[in-house]
């Protein structure tokens, strides 16, 4: 029984993706309404869907998946072109499909709502099929005039091959040489507008060296080739040899079948040309299989034996057309695999080994000390083993978290669609740094924020086609997302060419709302910043347009719970980017330590820019106020000690590594290095802003699992958590972004301050 | 006691092309009648096609038949990039020094 629930789980889980995969290249296909390898990804995913629906007796997704294969099977045979009104359908098809696999997920059955769903979109499913066929044999007449052949994608049966690359088979006339034709040559020229990727020489008839004609052409090449370029041109470079050459061109994504009679056709010498064709790439192992058992069917398919063979032969090709279903299926899979050969997790299974990992680190942290306290060689030396092995098993652990952020983003494009339908606008998505990496957890959670400001770009961003015009901007609007890596922390950037905010009535709004003074001068950013004021709904915001549900300050609070921040920069006509910026992991950080008295602080290492002394003369120069001059630049800073209201201590404390390093030292040594009462500070640089913090001791790098402050400690400010020091000691982490925010703000108010006083 | 093998050192320059094969397949042939280990310097190859690339193959076979053993040595960049082309390294089995692009 629970194999079966397993199995289910596994088709509901593979079902998910693969609707997702459809949903994508559905949504391409607008675009590209001739991209056969998108037709194919479509109609694979639902012809997988209905097989293995059919393995568990899913009748009801069984009987409607299957009407819609027919209609991709004959748009995928040419006989119907897709368009936006069949794409709007097969969405529709796509969602009905993902309701049915949360029925089957649920173990229920589905309702009667779901099934007259089912009923009407077969009905529409049919009117696509009754219409009848368009004759457009596309690729007739392309390889008529010239000798090169250009295998033309005949609708027969077979599966395609997954390669992208070209194949060309080339052989050549004894006396093509003599002619003054070097296919070397023409190769070299292939490489000018595209990339020979793998190449096979065939170098089996040439002969020894007394029995070579010196001028003749021994060779034949095989090879798999990269290129954008069309048939045509690819077919051009042959041109000259065409009439002293055997030249086979297979486009990307081929029928097997192809493949397969390339195969029995080319072999003339002692080659296995399906072999070649694996190792240049062209196919897989699995496909070359495929191709092979093709041989084993077709022939038989086609030709009409005589009639008393017929039902032996039909006993003997039954299993065989089994195998081919069978291998297809598993060549499937194995092409799944082989993509991307990944092993389903369970999330608390990781989470946990995740924690553990932590566990270690403390105890490693522990180990490091105590060896540094015996004093004894060996014991160091093992620990510093220890602890460089830890750290590794650390950053490969959090790399289990990492996930790519662009499947988040292509969820967008089934958004963008839906919403620019909505509103009547025409709205295009850009999507760039979909490969870059995120924890899965921030993943998980970044949806709907943005999602949020997705529909808010859209809905108040981007304006009415006549307004763009109006403004010499391209009549369709343009949403972008972006992520990038930046200084340990991930950018989100959600982008559009809209009518940006306009400043002057938000300005006017939050003073009526009295957010803000009427004499207050504040900056751009600033007034963009009010938007995500709480109470500043969106439905009241200049455009009339109504909100939908969360405000913006939800999306703030959102992300300032995963130790994000949020930044906006507007500028009015033009467009407004959204940057959201968010720490690249939540659990575990690479932390620099430094002490204020008794108390020990982790500041986040990825934000430490460098460390300075504090000198008395500096402190002089800054004349009070809590500035330091850093190589000529103003920066702003904030005594830990005050801060959190660390008592001085009478005679300072000696720190563990100083107490380390002066055990078992003389005394003339120890006396050297008995730290000197002096303040250092660490400059730290978030989202572009720096800030230095004062510490008396700088202790060095430090692993830190991040562990989170109880409810008691909830809205304390300029800490985001604890941990555990390897003495046993706890130890905070500094909220350096917080801490910047407030050392900015302070900055303002005192530019506030003096400008008052000025005037 | 066994004799020592008698060695051959032949030097290419110029053009292995179409045009010059014939001479050079003389020039192969009679280096591996004379002599059990032939090297053949490839220093001063100026172009390599085709036919050059067969005269290799053909050489190498020729040498393997006789129980002889031929080498192909200091290949010039132009012989480089054309076996490199070809992907044939591995099947002349020879060492060659990849010269880094200037």
């Amino acid at each position: 029984m629970s194999t079966m629930d397993d199995a289910l789980n596994t088709f509901v889980a593979e079902g998910r993706e693969l609707l997702e995969q459809m949903e994508e290249s559905l949504l391409q296909i607008e675009q590209a309404p001739d991209d056969a390898g998108l037709i194919n990804a479509i109609f694979r995913a639902a012809h997988t869907i209905k097989g293995s629906a059919g393995i568990f007796g899913i009748d009801y997704v069984v009987a409607f998946t299957h009407v819609a294969e027919n209609v991709l099977d004959r748009v995928r045979a040419g006989n119907l072109t897709i368009n936006s009104d069949l794409v709007a359908l097969l969405l529709a098809v796509r969602d009905h499909l993902g309701r049915m696999l949360d029925h089957v997920a649920a173990r229920s059955e589905p309702d009667a709502e779901i099934h007259s769903v089912s009923e009407r979109l077969v009905e529409q499913l049919r009117n696509w099929l009754a219409a009848p066929p368009e004759s457009a044999p596309r690729h007739e007449g392309e390889a008529a005039g010239s000798e090169v052949e250009i295998e033309s994608r005949s609708d027969d049966y077979g599966q395609d091959a997954g390669t992208e690359l070209w194949h060309i088979s080339a052989r050549f006339n004894i006396g093509i040489l003599r002619i003054g034709l070097d296919p070397i040559a023409i190769i070299r020229y292939l490489g000018t507008f595209g990339k020979i990727e793998r190449i096979v020489t065939l170098t089996a008839s040439v002969p020894t060296l007394e029995a070579i004609d010196p001028e003749g052409c021994y060779l034949g090449f095989e090879f798999a080739y990269r290129s954008d370029a069309d048939k045509a041109t690819i077919e051009n470079a042959f041109e000259y040899v065409a009439e002293d050459a055997r030249i086979r061109i297979l486009p990307p994504h081929s029928k097997l079948s192809e493949y397969k009679s390339l195969i029995d056709e080319v072999s003339g010498d002692d080659l296995r040309l399906g072999d070649i064709l694996v190792h240049c790439g062209t196919l897989t192992q699995a496909e070359l299989e495929e191709a092979l058992v093709l041989q084993a069917t077709i022939p038989v398919e086609a030709t009409v034996p005589p009639l008393g063979e017929v039902l032996v032969q039909q006993k003997l090709v039954q299993p065989e057309v089994v195998d081919a279903a069978l291998d297809k299926q598993k060549q499937l899979r194995e092409k799944h695999s082989g993509e991307a050969a990944l092993i389903r997790v369970n999330a608390e299974k990781l989470d946990q080994h995740i924690n553990l990992i932590g566990e270690l680190i403390i105890a490693s942290a522990g180990i490091n000390l105590a060896a540094a306290r015996s004093g004894q060689p060996e014991l160091q030396e093992a620990a510093s083993l220890l602890n460089r092995l830890v750290e590794d098993i650390r950053d490969s652990a959090l790399q289990l978290r990492m996930v790519q952020i662009g499947a988040t983003f292509n969820k967008f494009q089934r958004v963008v669609r839906d919403v620019s339908k909505e509103i009547g606008k025409d709205i295009r998505l850009e999507i760039a740094g979909a490969e870059t990496e995120l924890d899965k957890t921030v993943v998980e959670r970044i949806g709907d924020p943005l999602t949020h400001l997705v529909r808010n770009s859209m809905d108040h961003g981007i304006e009415s086609a006549e307004l763009r015009r109006a403004r010499g901007k391209p009549g369709h609007g343009t949403l972008r997302l972006n992520a990038y890596h930046d200084s340990g922390s991930i950018v989100i950037e959600v982008a559009d060419d809209g009518g940006g905010l306009p400043r002057d009535k938000i300005l006017a709004k939050a003073i009526e709302r009295g957010l803000v003074k009427p004499e207050q001068v504040l900056s751009d950013s600033e007034i963009h910043a009010l938007i995500f004021e709480p109470g500043f709904s969106t439905a009241e915001q200049v455009n009339n347009l109504s909100g939908r549900g969360v405000g913006m300050d939800v999306v703030r609070r959102n992300i300032v719970a995963l130790r994000g921040s949020i930044e906006i920069d507007s500028s009015e006509g033009v467009g407004t980017t959204i940057r959201i910026r968010l720490p690249l992991t939540l659990a575990i950080i690479d932390g620099f330590l430094v002490g204020v008295g008794d108390s020990s602080f982790v500041v986040p290492l990825e934000m430490v820019v460098e460390c300075v002394e504090l000198s008395a003369a500096e402190i002089e120069a800054a004349q009070g106020r809590n500035q330091l001059d850093l190589r000529g630049e103003v920066l702003p800073f904030i005594r830990l000690r005050d801060l959190f209201e660390i008592p001085q201590a009478a005679a300072p404390e000696i720190g563990n590594a100083q107490e380390i390093l002066t055990q078992g030292v003389d005394d003339e040594l120890a006396f050297l290095l008995e730290p000197v009462r002096r303040e250092n500070v660490v400059v730290v640089d978030y989202a572009g802003r720096r800030a230095g913090l004062v510490v008396d001791m700088l202790q060095g790098e430090y692993q830190t699992v991040i562990r989170p402050l109880g409810a008691v400690f909830n809205g304390l400010q300029g800490i985001s958590g604890f941990t555990i020091l390897g003495s046993g000691q706890v130890a905070l982490i500094l909220d350096v972004p917080g801490l910047v925010r407030r050392v900015a703000a302070h900055e303002g108010l005192r530019k506030q301050l003096s400008l008052s006083e000025a005037c | 006691m066994a004799k020592k093998p008698t060695q051959r050192r032949l030097e290419l320059s110029g053009e292995m092309s179409i045009s010059t094969a014939g001479a050079i397949r003389q020039q192969l042939l009679e280096a591996l009648s004379g002599a059990e280990i032939v090297e053949v310097d490839l220093g001063r190859v100026s172009e390599c096609d085709t036919t050059g690339v067969q005269l290799m193959l053909a050489a190498k076979r020729q040498a393997a038949q006789a129980g002889k053993t031929l080498i192909f040595a200091d290949h010039s960049a132009p012989v480089v990039e054309t076996l490199d082309l070809l992907d044939l390294f591995a099947q002349l089995g020879d060492p060659v020094l990849i010269r880094s692009q200037v």
